[in-house]
């Protein structure tokens, strides 16, 4: 199967892609036929479908959680089509996920329905997208664009897609990125049966905004990238609702007589200002990055900051060693569970990632997280494979482990578990 | 814009014989296998850019296989090395991965991947140059563009291959990152093609046999091979490179690698 498919006229998709080809040009002030659109759209489709189980070596702490198993399935397309030789473009990207015990898990998401142009020296990004910023890898603190699906995975890295309009302007002196964000998108969090997380459920239903325009606030977001020599640069200043949810709890009125209590989440108005760097010198990566964040709440400064080393060709073979080591640190100090803080305020991070370099892509990932301040451990090994051409199969281990009682983590002491996925990607 | 690229492309060959002379202290035969490198790069000066698709067939002892697809895009860079965006196609799982790299011929590159789950970009280290790309036994250093100052030279003499008389050349990497100390090379003495290279790995003995076959010429002057095997004589395993879609002077520009082309390519 070749990838790109010249559309062929008959194409149901053709209707749309005009129509927004046609709007497209109309914008940019460049008159073209839709005849002449039309006959060198380029469409193609590509994405995947994957099985999920999961295992959890106990039963959970709190009394409506899964007992040890919760498989799942997820489909991710990607809904390609490009005109005028790639400088006009339509990305939909559609998610979907089936889980078999947490309902607040079973959720869908347009990840992408974006409409790009680029020219020499500037670009339009249109619709909903994904942005994402930063250089480290244990945390991701300067990225602020999407907000977290968090009940996809424990990691965070996954991402809820964001309605923007970006306008990108390329300059000898760096890439300068306007963002208006409109749209706000609450984050998600896994419900009552669901597994890694604290001991009240976050309600969905309790939500409040200190702005009053509340999911409609128009965020706003200035970014500059350059790179010089060795060194990568990014810098940005945002203004808008903090993604950030504070929880608190609130009494839950119930059918039955039991009174219940939940999380409530309030999103408030924030300003931010990152930056981040990332030097490459020979066989090391430094890397850094840092947020200011002002709320009518708080004032707090976080750093990330660490080095990968590479080791090519260990042990007389086609093997890839890295090395990895960031520190984590945040103002706000320990924190009381419950309050206001980050569970990542001295915290030290140590990883290797072994690249095997054979036919099947053979990666393995491992990584201990350790809280500085007090006693408490995270251990994650991913592992990964390709069978075949088209599957991917992984392992993933998670082993948490906190004695302070002051600590997310100790809520999660049970949540111990290994994953184990298949992927098909068409 | 056209006048000035030949106008560079004469500076650059006029460099090229300059450093040819200045280089004192050579053998006879060290000299003449630098002449004859810069003449085989003079020939092929001047294409500007280009675009082109590259499939390859790897091959595993028991006679496994698989594919890997990716499309290139490069642009000349005079007086350094040149850029190139390389957009990931096949397998599957790694489609929308690209890469983006400013070569240096003396100082090290500068190389950014495109990670589309993420939408991440990330700056790696260029260090990389004797390990597999894409699994395939061609190394990073294999794809990289040909600049006269990455190696040393010693012509060795005059060979039949193919039925064309060839220069056989070898030439010592001067990056001590290489996986090789050295690799044998044959050009015909008529094109400066070259047709056939072996290569010795760190302990100095043959590690790999790449053969050039099916040379196409474009523009009346560039030729490329449409087929590339190298043959890996110490694990039996192979890959087969396949080129096709080549295209010179299409018009590519400075704008098209950069860290937003990166982003967007396909």
């Amino acid at each position: 199967m070749t990838v790109l498919l010249e559309i062929a006229v008959k194409t149901k998709f053709k209707g749309s892609v005009t129509a927004i080809a046609v709007c497209a040009s109309m914008l940019l002030a460049q008159p073209l036929f839709a005849q002449e659109v039309a006959s060198d759209i380029e469409f193609e489709t590509t994405g995947n479908i994957a099985l999920e189980q999961r295992y959890f070596s106990d039963e959970g702490l709190y009394p409506q959680q899964l007992s040890h198993s919760q498989s799942s399935l997820s489909i991710e397309a990607e809904l390609y089509w490009q005109w005028n030789e790639g400088s006009d473009s339509v990305i939909f990207t559609p998610f979907y996920r089936i889980d078999s015990q947490d309902e607040e898990r079973t959720h869908g998401d347009i990840r992408e329905l974006a409409y790009v142009h680029a020219s020499d020296d500037w670009e339009l990004r249109l619709g909903i997208r994904k942005e994402f910023w930063g250089v480290t890898e244990f945390q991701h603190l300067v990225d602020v664009i999407n907000q977290t699906d968090g009940v996809e995975d424990f990691d965070g890295e996954d991402k809820l897609g964001q309605q923007m309009v970006n306008l990108s302007l390329v300059n000898d002196w760096g890439i300068v990125d306007v963002f208006l964000l409109p749209g706000f998108r609450e984050r998600t969090y896994a419900g009552e049966d669901g597994r890694l997380r604290g001991p009240l459920v976050v309600d969905d239903n309790m939500v409040s905004y200190e702005s009053s325009a509340g999911q409609q606030h128009l965020d706003f977001a200035l970014r500059w990238a350059h790179s010089i020599g060795d060194f990568d640069f990014g810098s940005y200043w945002f203004h808008g609702t903090n993604r950030e949810a504070y929880l608190s709890p609130s009494l839950q009125t119930t059918t039955s007589d039991l009174t219940q209590y939940s999380l409530q989440q309030h999103y408030a108005q924030m300003d931010q200002l990152g930056v981040d760097v990332q030097a490459t010198l020979g066989d090391w990566l430094w890397k850094f990055e840092s947020i200011y964040r002002t709320t009518s709440i708080e004032d707090f400064v976080a750093t990330q900051a660490g080095f990968e080393y590479s080791f090519i060709g260990v042990f007389d073979s086609n093997l890839d060693l890295g090395l990895l080591m960031e520190h984590s640190w945040d103002s706000r100090g320990e924190v009381e569970l419950g309050e206001q803080g980050s569970l990542m305020q001295n915290d030290l991070f140590l990883g290797a990632r072994l690249a095997f370099n054979d036919m099947q892509s053979s990666e393995l990932l491992m990584g201990i997280g350790s809280d500085l301040d007090h006693n408490a451990f995270s251990f994650i090994l991913e592992a990964n494979r390709r069978f075949g051409d088209n599957f991917i199969a992984s392992v993933d281990v998670r082993l948490l482990q906190s004695n302070d009682e002051n600590d997310l983590l100790k809520s999660l002491n049970k949540d111990d578990h290994l994953q184990l996925s298949l992927a098909w990607y068409f | 814009m056209f006048t000035q690229k030949i106008l560079m492309s004469a500076i650059t060959a006029l460099c090229l014989t300059l450093v040819s002379n200045s280089s004192a202290a050579l053998t006879i035969e060290e000299q003449k296998g630098l002449d004859i490198s810069i003449e085989a790069k003079k020939r092929d000066l001047g294409w500007q850019d280009s675009m082109s698709d590259m499939q390859m067939l790897l091959r595993n002892k028991q006679g496994q296989e698989s594919i890997r697809e990716v499309k290139m895009k490069s642009l000349e860079v005079l007086n350094d090395g040149d850029k190139s965006l390389t957009t990931f196609n096949k397998p599957r799982d790694v489609k929308g991965t690209a890469f983006l790299s400013f070569s240096h011929p003396v100082v090290s590159d500068d190389q950014w991947l495109f990670l589309p789950a993420l939408k991440r970009v990330k700056r790696i280290s260029s260090r990389n140059k004797s390990g597999p790309f894409m699994g395939s036994e061609f190394a990073f250093e294999d794809l990289s563009s040909f600049e006269v100052e990455k190696y040393t030279y010693k012509y060795l003499g005059e060979e039949e291959l193919n039925g064309l008389t060839n220069f056989k050349v070898e030439q010592y990497p001067v990056d001590e990152n290489s996986g090789y100390t050295r690799r044998i090379v044959w050009l015909d003495t008529k094109e400066y093609r070259v047709h056939k290279i072996d290569f010795y790995d760190r302990k100095d003995s043959l590690l790999k046999t790449l053969t050039f076959s099916d040379y196409k010429q474009y523009l009346a002057k560039y030729w490329r091979a449409d087929k590339q095997e190298m043959v890996n004589q110490q694990n039996g395993k192979s890959t087969v490179l396949t080129w096709s879609n080549y295209a010179f002077k299409t018009g590519l520009k400075e704008s098209d690698f950069n860290r937003n082309s990166l982003k967007r390519a396909r």
